[in-house]
């Protein structure tokens, strides 16, 4: 009985929680808080009173409806639509696989793909857009039932999406005169273009110069080192410029398109930056635990995947997913080189007489695109950490 | 004395003048020993003595700069053939156990002897649960290292390196980042591994222990052997007088 008591469970005192006791600690502890807050509040209150009142009375939202196109696909010509229509069908019925095999934050971001998609058919859109927005829907829905449960399909949809890549380039493509020029690639479908090649590449490209510059061989070190000195040494814009310049002297002959141009150019970039932040992981992996592999028997490739790139990177993601945070709104930067990117779109737009002096309501829409992207990244490198259990183990 | 007239027949390892230096210090200068099939030796010396260095030099963690090791008739060179095929047959636990923090204590044991040794995961994980069993936390398999006791760590890391299975087991201080009350649950599973004929290397602070299971103790001072005998007649009858007073230290306490 005794012994029950000494362990008997004690509720914390009342009034330490809860959302009252959080304002009173934080925001009403002193007479001097209390003022800090009122008037905090009033300037709060002023500042959004004159956005929502520009927002709903004043601002001519018409442009982004007018120039709907525009943003999304730039100068891509009408008739050929449906190779991007063709591309976001490949990259819905992967989606819908993965979120049916893996469910948890895939499952989650086709959720809000599908809504996107139900939503753009609700408004007044041309009757071919509603249907193939519909159609996209069905294309995530089927799929992600076919994928519910059939975990061995897993290595089949991660191959799927490595070969999705260079597919969707050809689908959007096509081939020759008949095809689209990659000149007339823009708006967001292009910054995406350019932002998800840029991470795809740079990733490994990163991790593989982080490891040249750890290894043992100097001719190896240095070579990486020097790389990696000089393109963190000059702005990704004049890398940009060099790039559109000297590929095509260095390499005569070959016709490299300016989109490709570019891709190289903030690939390269990027892996540098990229490079710097796996080193900073792979520093942190104590030596015992390339000894403990080493012991096991696992040679230098094996330690290397099994054992200090999963600790490594799992404990650098934040700066990982800050740099391509960082790439996908360096992007925009193609706007100067003349590539007509969503912000490049944005500028056009503004310069077109129709629509003069829009530049809030415009600039404000494609600072709306960036974020949802770019906390769309933010949100699933959270949700990985914790996946992975970061800090815990 | 039973122990150096076997190793006249048939040593697993044989150690002949080994020196190390680390930039321009002499840390081992010239071991000659040898160790017999299922000899249980342990080592022991003052911090600095180049003990735990020594038994690294044997699956090649630290690289010996002179001299001959022949372990189970494979000499340790560049080659990194012979040093994986050497690694495999040695099995190492480490002082900070080291376990693999981002994989769960099965995996731990498991990851070698799928990617080393090529069994399938199935074949792999009955083997690295029948092991916890034998150290006594299969109840443990599914967690991970960091959601365990020291003392458990420390098992499951003498299990990874049994999954292997090793002809030879060094143990580098296993028992001296543990506390005092994890040490003896360590302590009987190297009893128990002892006792199965394994052949084992032990650097330890525990002189219990080696009174109890050792053939043969080894005492290395300044990169030396300085003094090599039976528990028996070490501890009781220590010929050396930095033998005599290491002792005298270590029984102190």
């Amino acid at each position: 009985m005794e012994e029950q008591e000494l362990t008997q469970e004690i509720k914390p005192p009342a009034n330490t929680k809860g959302a009252a006791r959080w304002l009173k600690d934080n925001l009403f502890n002193t007479w001097y808080n209390t003022l800090l807050t009122c008037l905090a509040l009033v300037l709060l209150f002023f500042a959004f009173k004159g956005f929502l009142t520009w927002a709903f009375t004043e601002a001519e939202w018409d442009v982004i409806p007018a120039n709907f196109r525009l943003f999304m696909v730039g100068s891509y010509p009408q008739e050929q639509i449906w190779r991007v229509w063709n591309a976001i069908y490949i990259l819905s019925v992967l989606m819908g696989l993965s979120a049916g095999l893996w469910g948890g934050l895939v499952r989650r971001f086709a959720v809000v793909l599908s809504g996107v998609w139900s939503i753009s058919a609700l408004l007044p859109v041309e009757l071919s857009t509603r249907g193939w927005c519909l159609g996209a829907n069905a294309m995530i829905a089927v799929s992600f039932f076919l994928g519910r449960g059939r975990t061995g399909l897993r290595p089949w949809i991660l191959g799927g999406w490595i070969l999705s890549f260079p597919v969707i380039m050809v689908v959007l493509r096509g081939f020759g005169e008949n095809g689209v020029l990659t000149s007339n690639w823009g708006g967001l479908l292009l910054t995406l273009i350019l932002a998800v090649i840029g991470i795809v590449v740079s990733f490994p490209l990163g991790v593989f110069l982080a490891l040249c510059r750890q290894s043992n061989l100097p001719a190896i070190r240095w070579v990486s080192t020097t790389y990696i000195e000089t393109v963190r040494g000059v702005p990704l814009i004049t890398i940009l410029f060099m790039g559109n310049t000297l590929i095509p002297i260095f390499m005569p002959g070959f016709d490299i398109n300016q989109v490709l141009r570019m891709m190289i150019g903030i690939t390269f970039f990027s892996g540098a930056y990229m490079a710097e932040n796996v080193r900073g992981g792979l520093q942190g992996i104590p030596r015992g635990q390339h000894e403990a592999a080493q012991a096991v028997g696992l040679n230098y490739v094996q330690t290397t995947l099994f054992i200090v790139l999963p600790q490594a990177l799992r404990s650098v993601i934040p700066a990982i997913v800050g740099q391509f945070i960082a790439l996908f709104k360096d992007t925009s930067l193609v706007s100067i080189i003349g590539l007509i990117d969503l912000l490049g779109v944005a500028k056009s737009v503004i310069a077109n007489p129709d629509w003069l002096g829009l530049q809030a309501e415009v600039y404000l829409f494609a600072a709306a695109i960036y974020f949802a992207f770019c906390y769309a990244m933010s949100y699933a490198s959270q949700d990985i950490e914790t996946d992975l259990g970061v800090g815990k183990h | 004395m039973a122990a150096q007239e076997n190793a006249l027949n048939d040593p697993i390892i044989m150690c002949k003048d080994v020196h190390k230096w680390f930039d321009d210090f002499h840390v081992l200068k010239g071991i000659t020993t040898s160790f017999q099939t299922g000899e249980r030796a342990v080592i022991c010396g003052p911090s600095g003595s180049g003990k735990s260095t020594f038994i690294r030099t044997l699956n090649r963690l630290e690289e010996h700069q002179r001299g001959t090791i022949i372990i189970d008739g494979v000499e340790l060179t560049d080659d990194l053939r012979n040093i994986n095929l050497i690694r495999q047959e040695v099995g190492m636990v480490f002082q900070q156990f080291n376990l693999f923090p981002h994989l769960t204590n099965l995996e731990n044991i498991t990851l070698g002897p799928i990617r080393v040794r090529k069994l399938t995961k199935s074949e792999a994980e009955e083997v690295a649960l029948s092991l916890l069993e034998r150290v006594d936390i299969a109840d443990q398999a599914y967690k991970y290292p960091a959601e365990i006791s020291g003392g458990q760590q420390q098992r499951v890391a003498i299990a990874r390196a049994l999954a292997m299975e090793p002809k030879i087991m060094l143990f580098d201080e296993p028992t001296s980042a543990l506390d005092p009350e994890m040490i003896s649950e360590v302590l009987d599973v190297m009893r128990e591994l002892a006792h199965s004929g394994m052949t084992m290397l032990v650097v330890t602070h525990e002189m219990g222990f080696a009174r109890e299971v050792a053939d043969r103790v080894l005492f290395f001072d300044e990169g030396l052997i300085v003094e090599e005998a039976p528990p028996a007649d070490f501890f009781d009858n220590p010929q050396h007088e930095r033998t005599k007073l290491f002792i005298s230290q270590t029984l102190q306490h």
